[in-house]
């Protein structure tokens, strides 16, 4: 048990919470001060501690973390999104985001699910696709309620290969697409021929060789442990997936050229993952739905263990609430754009690969990926704020991801809504941005909070059990 | 309309920097459109279909920089194109350092694991939860701030006792820890004299006589003036108490407050006669005759008696202490009958106008003692009379400058003397008056050169009284030392440069003052 002697004769670090002229006093006697950015928290918002229920609010949210911390995802090989993603039928068409009907989905959210049903030949051009999708004929589902993510649009068709996820601390699956790279891609709401032969060409022959490839490595591929080793090399896998791209490839190469007999296919295969950067997002993603599956349904915690966009809405999911969804209006990004195209053309925010966030890597881990922290507003100082202050709102760290310049402290893990209401700070994401209208496709990249409101109605109701 | 590209031959850049650099170009004078990319085949055929694909574009390769800009006429986009150095140096020259500040104790803790004493000054409906915050993450606390319910400081006491840690306040002014001043506090050598207060302006002049008599502190703790409350039940006073007791460092104990409730008095002097450290016990003004029961515990009654008596123990050679004050006063005595001369028949009234709470109350202790008239205030000791409206004075009179009345919406006191001049200033108009007492507190937290400032209002205060045809007072003493940021020289030098008399400690100038105004 600790005395109050104890910090007799130590040397002390002093915290200071108000008055500057305090901690100015304090640094004058050269002692090492912390003085808060402190603003008083918004009205309504008071400490929340247990549940009426006896539950020790923070007990609860260790016990989500520690599952999280304790995740081992790993891509345990492929297969067609009918057959193994549970639930998935003829007529369904996964999405990013928290759930929404065709009347009210985005542009490039509707350009995805036409594009969808032409690659799927249930339409012959987009006035039949549209016709279809509008008809009832077509069931909506969110990916995450089929254990799936998917980046922008997120939309996951019947015949789409998959990746398979295992995580194999807990046993759980986890699903996703492969990437299709930038540009003029589905994912944005991008449609016409170059689209749907890219697509099949990735179901005829990048699956195939992926998946011989994976077969025959009967451990499958650690991508936790890739995530972490390229968080060393510049990566936070949301926004800069070069270095992890890199490791898949070299990781899965040999077993490629041991099982693929076609010269030429194998080639393109690697060229295909080589110039596309992104190849290893749809790596990081499905690594981070497997690892937060486990962390639902901890009763009384206040860890939002589902953070996704559909492009109209934002909506959260927590651990001690995993079937509600608390949701406010997408946001406006702020970004960079492409050559001809400006803010006007943006589609507000989109996508499920806010799932890395949320998962204790992505665009908290901002300062280990210096080579992209102009999203955040220039430098490479900047990007080191910006995932100081994520630590502000998470509940833990992450021991199995960690970052050099921050001396390898582990990144922000665990979005807990109660701090996020006490300090007022957002999450911050960084994304790309896709064209509002469907059918064009990737229009930049760029950076926003996430919205105040769906934070705030779920603090409400962890209150109300308060 | 026109199209302009440079080619860069293998020159690399990340494509954000890109980006932001394009940004920039499209936002010239002119400039319809601009691209700055990387010559891949995807982002040639982003160039083709905004229009900015040139014929050297066409034929850059992959590790070739393309700028492009589309102008509405020539000159633009050639100027445009000048710019592209420019805007790629600037972006480098840009990279400016943010410090990061936490925003909550909780960030704070996590960045700076070493952080071990949380120093809390935000409103009181804040307060509470930030000083559980602290405590709940092991930190000490101490809790400037007022306005904490009774409820509150009980629960966080009792926590910290339980925990092993210091809650000094609510309302708790000044703490030393390891010599380190925080809140108001003055620079105090190491020492051997532990102090436990319950008063800030208390812990400030007992440790400041301490120094003046060469000596220092090991530990100063506050615990804010509620503590000794029969509700709180002196917790933290006992756990500072404890904690000096076992402290190797610590070789005399001193222990300042008002006076306690009777039953805490009994639950302290118990604390106090399990070590045989030589105690200090310094209930200002209350019933001593428990105190001198225990063998282990010294009596004093006044805040100089407090320093004075610890100074003694902890070994300074200041001789005999009852006759040390005894022979102060004699000369003190002589020296208000000089004064005494230049007042005319009708000043016959003393008033006080304190920035510290404790001084105000150890200088109506003394003048109940010397004085046959009551003493006016806004914060009377108990039975003597209260002011019917603390911005008056009448007859004698002493005003605590610093209690809530005065110190909502403005700076306490002892950090901006504004009011306590206005005062001043009107006390010095008042035909009545003889003298004027003054206390002046320096030390981290006080404001920068308070005889500064004080020193132009009492010239002025002397002035309107010249003007009357009388002559005014104006006694002083200074708590501080010479280490304080203020210094102790300067501060008496500027206050005797205004012609105030500056007595060695609060006592000493309360004395003085009731000797002047004697019948």
């Amino acid at each position: 048990m600790t005395k109050i002697s104890d910090i007799f004769g130590k040397e002390l670090t002093v915290v200071n919470v108000g008055l500057t002229s305090m901690a100015e006093s304090v640094a004058d006697q050269d002692v090492k001060t912390v003085h808060l950015d402190w603003v008083p928290p918004k009205e309504g918002i008071r400490r929340l501690r247990v549940t009426k229920s006896g539950v020790n609010i923070d007990e609860a949210n260790q016990q989500v973390v520690d599952r999280i911390k304790k995740a081992l995802p790993v891509l345990v090989g492929m297969g067609i999104a009918r057959d193994v993603i549970p639930g998935m039928h003829d007529r369904m068409i996964l999405h990013a985001g928290p759930p929404i009907e065709w009347e009210r989905m985005c542009g490039p959210t509707r350009g995805a699910v036409m594009g969808a049903l032409i690659y799927e030949g249930l339409a012959k051009d987009s006035a039949e696709a549209e016709k279809l999708a509008a008809s009832g004929g077509i069931e909506y589902a969110p990916c995450h309620h089929h254990h799936t993510v998917g980046p922008m649009a997120g939309i996951v068709s019947p015949s789409m290969p998959v990746f398979i996820f295992e995580n194999k601390t807990f046993g759980n699956y986890a699903y996703c697409t492969q990437n299709e790279g930038l540009g003029k891609v589905l994912r944005y709401g991008g449609m016409g021929d170059e689209v749907y032969a890219r697509l099949k060409w990735m179901e005829t022959d990048l699956y195939p060789t992926l998946d011989r490839a994976l077969q025959s490595l009967p451990d499958g591929i650690d991508i936790k442990s890739l995530i972490a080793q390229a968080m060393h090399m510049g990566d936070e896998s949301h926004n800069r997936n070069r270095a992890g791209t890199s490791l898949f490839l070299r990781a899965i190469a040999p077993a490629m050229a041991r099982t693929c007999d076609d010269r030429e296919r194998l080639a393109k295969v690697i060229e295909f993952i080589d110039k596309n950067d992104h190849f290893f997002l749809n790596l990081s993603m499905p690594a981070g739905k497997a690892a937060l599956e486990p962390a639902e349904g901890i009763e009384g915690s206040s860890i939002v263990t589902v953070m996704a966009r559909n492009g109209t809405d934002f909506g959260i999911r927590l651990s001690g609430m995993p079937d509600r969804w608390f949701t406010a209006p997408a946001g406006e990004v702020e970004g960079l754009y492409f050559p001809g195209f400006t803010v006007k053309d943006a589609n507000p925010d989109i996508g499920d690969s806010t799932v890395t966030e949320t998962a204790g890597y992505g665009g908290f881990a901002m300062a280990a990926a210096p080579a992209i922290t102009q999203f955040v507003g220039g430098s490479p100082q900047m990007a080191i704020d910006s995932t100081l202050e994520m630590y502000e709102i998470t509940f833990d760290e992450h021991p199995g991801f960690t970052i050099p310049v921050l001396n390898f402290r582990g990144t922000p893990l665990g979005i807990d809504v109660r701090l996020v209401m006490e300090t007022g700070i957002l999450p911050k994401i960084n994304t790309g941005i896709a064209h509002k209208e469907p059918g064009v496709g990737m229009v930049g990249a760029g950076i926003l909070r996430a919205p105040e409101k769906c934070f705030r109605d779920a603090y409400d109701a962890i209150a109300e059990l308060c | 309309m026109t199209v302009k590209t440079i080619i860069k031959i293998s020159e690399y850049h990340d494509s954000v920097s890109l980006m932001l650099v394009a940004r920039e170009l499209s936002g010239l004078a002119g400039v319809q459109d601009a691209a700055v990319v990387m010559a891949t085949e995807a982002n040639k055929s982003i160039l083709a279909e905004a229009g900015l694909l040139t014929d050297a574009a066409k034929a850059a390769t992959a590790n070739d920089l393309v700028i492009a800009v589309k102008a509405n006429r020539e000159q633009d986009a050639e100027e445009a194109l000048g710019m592209v150095e420019s805007l790629f140096a600037k972006k480098a020259a840009e990279d400016e350092t943010a410090d990061f500040r936490p925003k909550s104790i909780r960030g704070a803790v996590s960045s700076y694991p070493s952080a071990n004493v949380a120093v809390i000054s935000v409103a009181g409906r804040y307060a509470t939860d930030e000083a559980w915050e602290a405590l709940t993450r092991g930190l000490h606390v101490l809790l400037f701030s007022d306005n904490v319910s009774l409820e509150d400081e009980i629960a966080l006491k009792r926590y910290a006792r339980d925990h092993g840690l210091l809650l000094m306040g609510p309302g708790a002014g000044t703490a030393i820890l390891n010599n380190v001043a925080l809140g108001f506090a003055n620079v105090i050598p190491a020492g051997n004299v532990g102090i436990v207060s319950a008063a800030g302006t208390g812990l400030q002049e007992v440790s400041t006589l301490v120094a003046k008599n060469g000596l220092g502190i090991t530990q100063g703790i506050g615990t804010g003036g509620r503590d000794l409350k029969k509700e709180v039940g002196g917790i933290m006073m006992l756990e500072g108490l404890k904690a000096l007791q076992e402290d190797t460092a610590t070789e005399v104990i001193a222990l300042v407050s008002k006076p306690p409730a009777p039953e805490v008095v009994d639950l302290i002097l118990e604390q106090v006669k399990k070590s045989k450290k030589p105690t200090i016990v310094c209930f200002m003004g209350g019933d001593m005759s428990k105190v001198a029961e225990v063998e282990t515990a010294i009596p004093a009654r006044t805040l100089q008696e407090g320093g004075l008596f610890a100074a003694q123990a902890a070994g300074a050679q200041v001789g005999d202490i009852k006759q040390r004050i005894a022979d102060e006063t004699e000369q003190l005595k002589k020296q208000a009958s000089e004064l005494r001369k230049s007042l005319k028949p009708g000043q016959k009234y003393l008033r006080g106008l304190f920035s510290g709470g404790t001084l105000c109350y150890e200088a109506q202790v003394i003048w109940r003692e010397m004085m046959d008239m009551p003493v006016y205030s806004n914060a009377p000791l108990p039975g003597e009379p209260s002011l019917e409206d603390s911005t008056k004075s009448q007859e004698h009179t002493t005003v605590d400058l610093g209690e809530e009345e005065f110190t909502v919406g403005r700076p306490h006191p002892m950090i901006d003397n504004d009011l306590r001049i206005r005062r001043l200033l009107q006390e010095a108009s008042d035909p009545e008056v003889a003298v004027i007492i003054l206390d002046v507190v320096i030390g981290y937290g006080a404001h920068p050169d308070p005889a500064a400032e004080l020193e132009a209002a009492i010239v002025d205060g002397r002035k309107i009284a010249e003007n009357d045809g009388r002559t005014i007072h104006f006694v002083a003493s200074v708590t501080g030392t010479e280490q304080d940021p203020q210094g102790l020289k300067h501060t008496i030098a500027t206050l005797e440069r205004a012609g105030v008399i500056v007595c060695e400690s609060n006592a000493a100038a309360a004395r003085l003052t009731a000797m002047i105004v004697a019948r």
